[in-house]
């Protein structure tokens, strides 16, 4: 034992400059491996494989596979119960089994790094992903968000009380999506965070493991979810912001019957995210035997901007054209101080990088601003890494940032200016219809309508109470 | 289908719009369907951790979405000296030179030590105990050959497309390698 622990002195006191110094590869055996006399067979470092290819293939068929199932159980088979069990399998398999990773509101970060940095590896499973959702949005609207989505599924599976939301709320919160998405690209596409993955509140869930903030997150998401209806679809989601584009395009689209309306507002109290437009103009005498809308009123009050009810008439159009006229006025304007602002918290979003923050540290600790080092800054010294390589590394990243920043300050801007030129556009309609943008098919609506198969017994009863008027 | 193809009563002006949005959908999911065709590449990857880069921080054991984490300690036993006086075995200054807890560096006890011949130990990683704290592989890169090193395990990493350790790392040790490359070895296997 004295031995021992004299070879092992002799050996330390040695080896105590080498303190802090990387192993070069396996060069560098300070005890050379013994020679065993006995036929002692070494053990073998053990490296169990990644999955194989077979799960990506699985993956992106069921993805498929659900995306056309969903459309079919929307648009067809219009049944809520339907979409609710594919809303169950997809809460198994995308999250519970695959732990809620890769998905498509992520994959917008892979897709920016891969078009910003031609060096980042995009795989082929990510770039699916993020495109099948899509194209088939393009084709039925956001059944992707219906059954599909993890993230929705969860949310929607909690929906047990929901209240409504005033719209003004639900435009003013519907803009911190288009905050997340500028966001979330601008960050990915200098490689300094992924927040989309970051912050993602349920994904702690499905793995059942995680930060005390992730799992946190998720349960208030879940909690307020319960009366607010899917809350991160509605007003964080940046993939749904891109769905939100094109769904208005798509070629099927879910639909409320619009033949025999009897304007009885089931399915607008029926849908938990605001996602039906209420007509705004008496409808056509005989569309269901009600003289006009039963909405102005207090119901009136819940549609944002102009063009409710009562305000019909001349004097009215006039208004709305003015009003019209300032915000197209307004809208540069509006662009222009959200480019300021960009322009303003430019530093502050620059931090976010780690390399801009390695290198601030380093110039703080070198000017004798702070005290002592920080892991990152030690091991860049020791390792004696490029000074010059860093600095070359921040420029690049400082100048994507330089416009980046105003550029997102002005992608807000433009956004804030557009809802509200939305907002103040006269919308002629006499029929409750599906706000596409807003909706993510989960077909309460459709199985709500008294003229969906098995509802004939309400469609009766409610035709009833309308006739004594 | 019926119901939901039927195009609204109303107007040409909304068939239009809608028409003007699918295009303009069409041509910008073509552009970058073109874009990503010329980025997007089929070979898999996965996240490992350089051990060259590894400064040892123990970040690896409390970052992971994982409780334990998904990176453990392995050992390239080809390239252990197989000391009597391991120091990524004992603390510095240990009591005695035994296996007893209050000797031991690693914190769960992860490492089991057999006398294989005077005066040599051999040190094997019990993997389902180990956190991947890495305090032993601090020790075996100070005094030692550097043969204990962190490697992320792919039994149990579940592939985050934002690897949680790989953000809190300081020296940005952990990056995407093939799949069919799983692992950054200090030292290949022998057959």
């Amino acid at each position: 034992m004295k031995s021992a622990i004299g070879h092992w002195f002799g050996w330390g006191l040695g080896a105590a400059f080498w303190i802090g110094l990387p192993v070069p590869t396996g060069a560098m055996q300070r005890f050379p491996p013994p020679q065993f006399e006995t036929d002692h067979a070494l053990p073998v470092t053990t490296t169990p494989p990644p999955d194989g290819p077979w799960r990506d293939v699985l993956d992106v068929a069921v993805l498929a596979g659900a995306l056309g199932l969903a459309a079919w159980l929307v648009l067809v088979r219009r049944s809520r119960r339907g979409v609710l069990a594919l809303v169950v399998f997809s809460l198994i398999y995308f999250g519970f089994w695959r732990g809620g990773c890769v998905c498509p509101i992520g994959a917008i970060q892979n897709v920016t790094a891969a078009l910003a940095d031609p060096g980042h590896a995009l795989p082929l499973v990510v770039a699916a992903f993020f495109l099948l959702p899509l194209l088939a949005t393009i084709m039925f609207g956001r059944v992707y968000c219906a059954g599909v989505c993890p993230l929705g599924a969860i949310q929607d599976v909690v929906v047990i009380k929901p209240l409504r939301v005033p719209m003004w709320l639900e435009h003013a919160l519907g803009m911190l999506a288009y905050v997340y998405l500028g966001a979330a690209v601008l960050f990915a596409a200098t490689g300094s965070a992924w927040i989309i993955c970051e912050y993602d509140p349920f994904v702690g869930l499905f793995r059942m493991s995680g930060t005390t903030f992730m799992l946190g997150l998720g349960a208030v998401f879940l909690l307020a979810g319960m009366f607010f209806a899917r809350p991160y679809c509605r007003w964080l989601c940046p993939y749904g912001v891109l769905m939100s584009w094109i769904a208005p395009g798509a070629v099927w689209q879910p639909r409320i019957d619009p033949v025999g309306c009897i304007q009885c507002q089931l399915c607008r109290d029926g849908c938990p995210i605001n996602a039906i437009d209420v007509p705004d103009v008496p409808s056509p005498a005989g569309s269901g035997g009600t003289g006009g809308p039963m909405l102005p009123g207090p119901e009136a009050g819940l549609r944002a901007g102009p063009g409710v009810g009562p305000g019909v008439g001349p004097g009215a159009h006039r208004r709305d054209r003015r009003r019209m006229a300032v915000l197209l006025i307004a809208a540069p304007m509006v662009i222009s101080i959200g480019a300021l602002l960009g322009h303003g918290l430019t530093p502050a979003l620059t931090r976010m990088n780690e390399r801009v923050r390695l290198a601030d540290r380093l110039l703080a600790e070198d000017m004798g601003w702070v005290e002592g080092h920080t892991d990152a800054t030690a091991a860049f010294r020791s390792r004696g890494d490029s000074r010059t390589e860093l600095a070359t590394e921040t420029k690049r990243i400082t100048s994507i940032y330089a416009w980046g920043g105003p550029l997102l300050g002005g992608f807000i801007g433009l956004v804030l200016a557009a809802k509200l030129i939305q907002q103040a556009r006269r919308r002629r309609s006499d029929e409750f219809v599906i706000h596409q943008p807003r909706c993510v098919a989960c077909a309460r609506c459709l199985a709500l309508c008294p003229h969906h198969p098995g509802n004939e017994a309400r469609l009766v009863e409610l035709t009833r109470e309308k006739e004594p008027l | 289908m019926a119901e939901a193809t039927r195009s609204e009563p109303s107007s040409d002006r909304r068939g239009f719009f809608r028409g003007m949005v699918r295009g303009m959908a069409l041509l910008a999911g073509g552009a970058t369907l073109g874009l990503l065709a010329t980025r997007a590449q089929a070979a898999r990857t996965v996240w490992q951790i350089d051990p060259h880069k590894c400064t040892m921080c123990g970040r690896c054991a409390v970052e992971c979405v994982l409780m334990p984490s998904a990176v453990k300690c392995v050992h390239s036993h080809g390239m252990c000296g197989y000391c009597e006086l391991c120091t990524g075995f004992f603390e510095p200054d240990a009591p005695n030179l035994h296996e007893g807890a209050e000797n031991q560096l690693c914190p769960t006890g992860a490492i089991e030590r057999t006398l294989i011949e005077e005066p040599y130990y051999e040190y094997r990683i019990k993997e389902n105990q180990c956190i991947g704290c890495a305090k032993c592989v601090a020790g075996c890169a100070a005094f030692g050959n550097g043969s204990m090193y962190l490697q992320i395990r792919h039994d149990r990493c579940v592939d985050c497309n934002d690897c949680a350790i790989a953000r809190a790392c300081p020296t940005q040790a952990i990056r995407r390698v093939p799949a069919d490359q799983p692992y950054l070895l200090k030292q290949v296997n022998e057959p």
